[in-house]
């Protein structure tokens, strides 16, 4: 069936009604829609339950399936000589080894035996040293500008008293990020060399992506050791998947005439990967560097469950003491590093090439900055022995915000609280209920069938048939209406964020100074743990589903506004002028040529949020959705790792089906745009 | 001169507890903490006792349940709390996997039970009977649950039968779970400063019913034959007609730490705290601002005879 992949304009001419992309739609939804509203008549009509509940004698035990292979594999799977337990634990050191260097230096000291009756050493660096640091290597990598920026994102860290934290999570960043950066790259390159394993690779990319944290959790502990580092190898498996994605794309997108001109004079494969491709692709690997810092900073809170303690322990010890105004600066910390680390990857990856100093001076001239810096380095931390305030940070002189917060959301709780719920009460009865009854009203066996035919229809039979199997998987694992639970709030969301992120992405896409602020809003909304305004959200919503929604929705917004920002600025400036030259006003320009042509772009956008919003669900079973998320952490507390995996796979699968639907109405659009053009 | 005699006072316990540390490793006994506080000074308190006794300790940051996994293969020594009421399955499972053993009761009791703030008396006479919260069950209704009174559960891993209970009582009730502690807490404060009507789940040893004034609900008393037999009880139809049961709270421990530590192990085993000790340890860090270090030297030198008496 080529149909599906062929354009629009060449379908036109072909009259036959049933052809009609927009018939086989409706006549899809209204299937839907009817069968889901007298679902439960026709169960009641035929006595058939099964269409209402999926039967339970068909129910496979995947569950125990998954528990036994697992157990198998932490406990007896064996390479003969080792155990696999034994290679992990021994990966486990291997890592274990230079964080414990880097977190002595930054935050406890090295110390000389274990536990209480350890003696530290030597103490660890000064804060005022690490401060000195960044901010030479902001001056270094940019300009002053940096300097100060990043400069400012330290000493805040000091003066609210978050630095002894701060410095933990920044040991394991600094031990994640190359990890997951090397890691990554190495991926990359065997794949873009190896076909096999590019394709092998893909699907296992998107489950280390999709499948939430909590529901591996249990055999990463039992693998790796209870500790830091099984919270810096859960860390790593989360935020390596995207470097890995853009080196393969980096290395496609290399020109080849550059290519062509490193074979001409004689590259052997190595310098030509080494020598011509990475080093041209460096500027797009080092996105991908900066998205390994994001995502590690993103899981610093579910780290710090498992033994990681810093910054991300204190916004959940917050959380149970109800300290807002805590909660609020400890997680700003953690957005306070996300941007100081941010700048610094991007302008390291921007930089121009220096010019070198004249070889004939003394080490010293040649390199102030540097030798400034060890010297700050080694001063302080001399000075420190006999000054402690040198060393830390001296309690007396922190501040904290947070009586003001404590103040704040009193006053707004007790004077806005009326009005807050009569939002929260139209936004239920007019948009969250009527979809909600939608999608858990649609019998299982209609919903694999419909997504199936969507699947086809789109993306072709191959994606068809992934949708079928995938949501059967769903379906006879028992997970059907919990799956359905999170495909509506996920569904409602999205639908939210889109519909709020899209106009503002087209306005800081058109003006320069919205730009500058909304990036800064939607870089601290996707940075900032959303446990940290959970609270508040749970004060004015109450528990339920629109707290859950508001969650969601302020997560997934970053990507919605930033790619409509990006597509609209990335069209052809002389598509506008052409536009303005044909005497468009400013809404047909918008309609008429801004939007189709930034319609690519957007589609990833919208791909993105769905992802986004799925990889919230865990947070949502925290105020008490009953979707698959929930399960996930029900899992969890009941030590049942079958169940865990099943429902994560389940999540990734919606995930995966969404993602591919998107990306193939993506790449119709924007054939469509080859085709008119 | 008083620092001597404490110095001498440290000396002599160590002598005496040297004995018993011949024949046990030096390696650090790693004692888990959690996120709240009344569970991080009770650890803090047995790492102290420990340390007199001459012991290695190490405090370990770990999740309440991911912990199982650390004391299953002994990356972790002992967990000081787990609540019969939220822990139990979690337990079992471990203990029954033979990697990690039951230390016994930690002393205190948890309650759990459906709460009420104390404002909500005047509005609702009667209080804290249950059929007397079902009289005015609309003054507790919110829009989503009207025309029934909205009753906040607690996360749906705590188990607590409150659907059953509110149907076997035919209470005009809806519950609603939080996914969280957090979140059952955010919403009694904002309850709590609006003086508006809520009744939710709260469970003791806490800070929460130290902070706000309020009383648990009196159900019908728990028996095991109420949950066990739907002909107990005031519905002869239905069980789960009564209250919640009341539990201990445990400790556990690896299962190699009889080996490794025999000493230290009976110490752990004798440890006990008591709900009104932890009450006021919690209500003085959560409430006066006291730092957990200081709360806990501060029970260790009030409680000096007890502690000596688990050391010997």
């Amino acid at each position: 069936m080529s149909l599906t992949s062929d354009t629009p304009l060449r379908l036109a001419p072909v009259n036959a009604w049933w052809r009609k992309p927009w018939l086989f739609w409706l006549a899809l939804f209204v299937a839907t829609w009817a069968f889901s509203t007298y679902s439960f008549a026709l169960y009641k009509a035929f006595d058939a339950r099964w269409i209402v509940r999926f039967p339970a004698a068909l129910q496979l035990p995947t569950e125990s399936w998954v528990s036994e292979a697992l157990r198998w594999l932490v406990e007896d799977a064996s390479f003969g000589l080792f155990t696999v337990r034994d290679l992990t634990r021994a990966i486990s050191a291997a890592i274990e080894a230079p964080y414990t260097v880097v977190r002595s230096a930054l935050a406890t000291g090295f110390m000389d035996g274990q536990g209480s009756a350890a003696n530290q050493i030597a103490p660890e660096l000064s804060w005022i040293a690490v401060t000195v640091v960044m901010v030479a290597l902001g001056r270094y990598a940019k300009d002053c500008g940096l300097a100060l920026l990043v400069g400012a994102c330290f000493v805040y860290l000091a003066v609210f008293g978050q630095w002894d934290s701060a410095m933990i999570t920044l040991a394991s960043v600094l031990i994640a990020v190359p990890l997951g950066a090397v890691g990554g790259l190495a991926l990359g390159i065997l794949a873009f060399r190896v076909p096999v394993v590019d394709r092998a690779l893909r699907p296992l990319l998107d489950l280390m992506q999709t499948v939430p944290v909590f529901a591996y959790l249990v055999p990463i502990l039992f693998l790796f050791g209870f500790g830091p580092v099984a919270a810096l190898v859960a860390t790593i498996i989360y935020a390596m998947p995207p470097m890995v994605r853009v080196t393969i794309l980096a290395l496609r997108g290399v020109p080849e005439e550059i290519v062509e001109a490193g074979r001409m004079v004689g590259c052997t494969r190595r310098q030509l990967m080494w020598k011509v491709l990475v080093p041209s692709a460096t500027p797009t690997l080092m996105v991908g560097v900066n998205q390994v810092i994001m995502l590690t900073l993103n899981m610093v809170i579910i780290a710090s469950m498992i033994g990681a303690g810093g910054l991300g322990f204190d916004v959940l010890s917050a959380l149970r003491r109800l300290d807002i105004g805590g909660g609020i600066e400890a997680g700003l910390a953690i957005v306070v590093m996300a941007v100081a680390l941010d700048r610094l990857s991007q302008a390291f990856a921007r930089r121009a090439p220096t010019v070198l100093a004249d070889p004939g001076q003394s080490y010293v001239k040649r390199h102030p900055w540097l030798i400034t810096v060890l010297a700050v380095v080694v001063a302080t931390y001399l000075a420190g022995l006999v000054m402690p305030g040198l060393r830390d940070y001296p309690e007396s002189a922190t501040l904290t915000t947070s009586a003001f917060w404590e103040r704040a959301m009193e006053y707004v709780n007790v004077n806005y609280f009326d009005t807050f719920e009569a939002i929260k009460t139209t936004v239920l009865t007019y948009l969250l209920l009527p979809i909600k009854k939608f999608f858990t009203g649609i019998p299982w066996a209609w919903g694999i069938i419909a997504i199936g035919l969507a699947a086809w229809k789109i993306g072709g039979w191959r994606l068809g048939l992934m949708a079928v199997l995938m949501s059967g998987f769903i379906a006879f694992s028992g997970l059907w209406d919990k799956a359905m639970t999170t495909v509506y709030l996920c569904g409602a969301s999205v639908l939210i964020a889109y519909v709020i992120g899209v106009p503002l992405g087209i306005w800081a896409g058109t003006n320069d100074r919205a730009n500058a602020v909304l990036g800064t809003i939607v870089d601290t909304l996707q940075t900032l743990p959303s446990f940290v305004y959970l609270i508040p959200v749970v004060m004015l919503f109450r528990v339920g589903d629109f707290s859950a929604m508001i969650a969601v929705v302020l997560y997934a917004l970053a990507p919605a506004v930033r790619y409509a920002a990006h597509g609209i600025r990335s069209i052809d400036p002389q598509m506008i002028e052409a536009g303005l030259v044909s005497g468009c006003t400013r809404r047909q320009l918008l309609w008429r040529i801004k939007l189709p042509l930034a319609a690519p772009e957007m589609l990833l956008g919208l791909n993105q949020t769905i992802m986004l919003a799925l990889s919230m669900l865990v947070i949502t079973a925290l105020v008490g959705t009953r979707d698959l998320g929930q399960e996930v952490y029900i899992a969890l507390t009941a030590a049942n790792t079958g169940q865990g995996i099943v429902a994560g796979l389940s999540v990734a699968f919606i995930a995966i089906i969404a993602d591919r639907i998107v990306s193939a109405l993506a790449k119709r659009s924007e054939a469509r745009l080859r085709a008119g053009a | 001169m008083r620092n001597t005699t404490a110095l001498v006072a440290t000396a002599l316990s160590l002598a005496i507890a040297a004995p018993a540390t011949a024949q046990d490793s030096t390696d650090p006994i790693r004692i888990t903490t959690h996120d709240w506080t009344g569970q991080i000074v009770n650890a803090t308190i047995l790492a102290e006792v420990l340390k007199e006794a001459g012991y290695n300790t190490e405090l370990v940051q770990a999740d309440y349940i991911a912990q199982f996994a650390g004391l299953k293969t002994g990356d972790l020594t002992v967990g000081v709390e787990i609540w019969e009421t939220t822990g139990r399955e979690a337990m079992d499972e471990a203990v029954a996997s033979g990697d990690v053993i039951n230390m016994g009761e930690g002393g205190m009791t948890a309650v759990e039970e459906w709460w009420y703030p104390a404002y909500m008396e005047e509005r609702c006479p009667g209080l804290p009977d249950w059929e007397a919260l079902n009289a005015c069950a609309s003054e507790f209704s919110t829009p989503e649950t009207a025309p029934f009174g909205r009753y906040l559960g607690g996360p749906v891993t705590w188990g607590g039968f409150d659907d059953e209970r509110v149907e076997a009582l035919g209470m005009d009730f809806e519950v609603v779970h939080a996914g969280t502690d957090a979140a059952l807490f955010a919403e009694l404060e904002s309850a709590y400063q609006r003086q508006a009507p809520i009744v939710l789940w709260l469970y003791s040893p806490h800070w929460a019913p130290a902070k706000y004034e309020g009383s648990f609900v009196e159900f019908p008393p728990y028996s095991a034959e109420c949950y066990n037999d739907p002909s107990v009880g005031i519905n002869p139809n239905a069980a789960y007609d009564c209250g919640k049961p009341t539990g201990p709270i445990w400790k556990v421990a690896w299962a190699g730490i009889d080996e490794k530590w025999p000493g230290a192990a009976e110490i752990i085993r004798e440890y006990t705290l008591t709900n009104d000790e932890m009450g006021a340890l919690v209500s003085s860090i959560d409430l006066d601002g006291v730092s957990v270090e200081d709360a806990a030297a501060g029970w260790m030198s009030a409680n000096e005879a007890t502690w000596q008496a688990w050391i010997n």
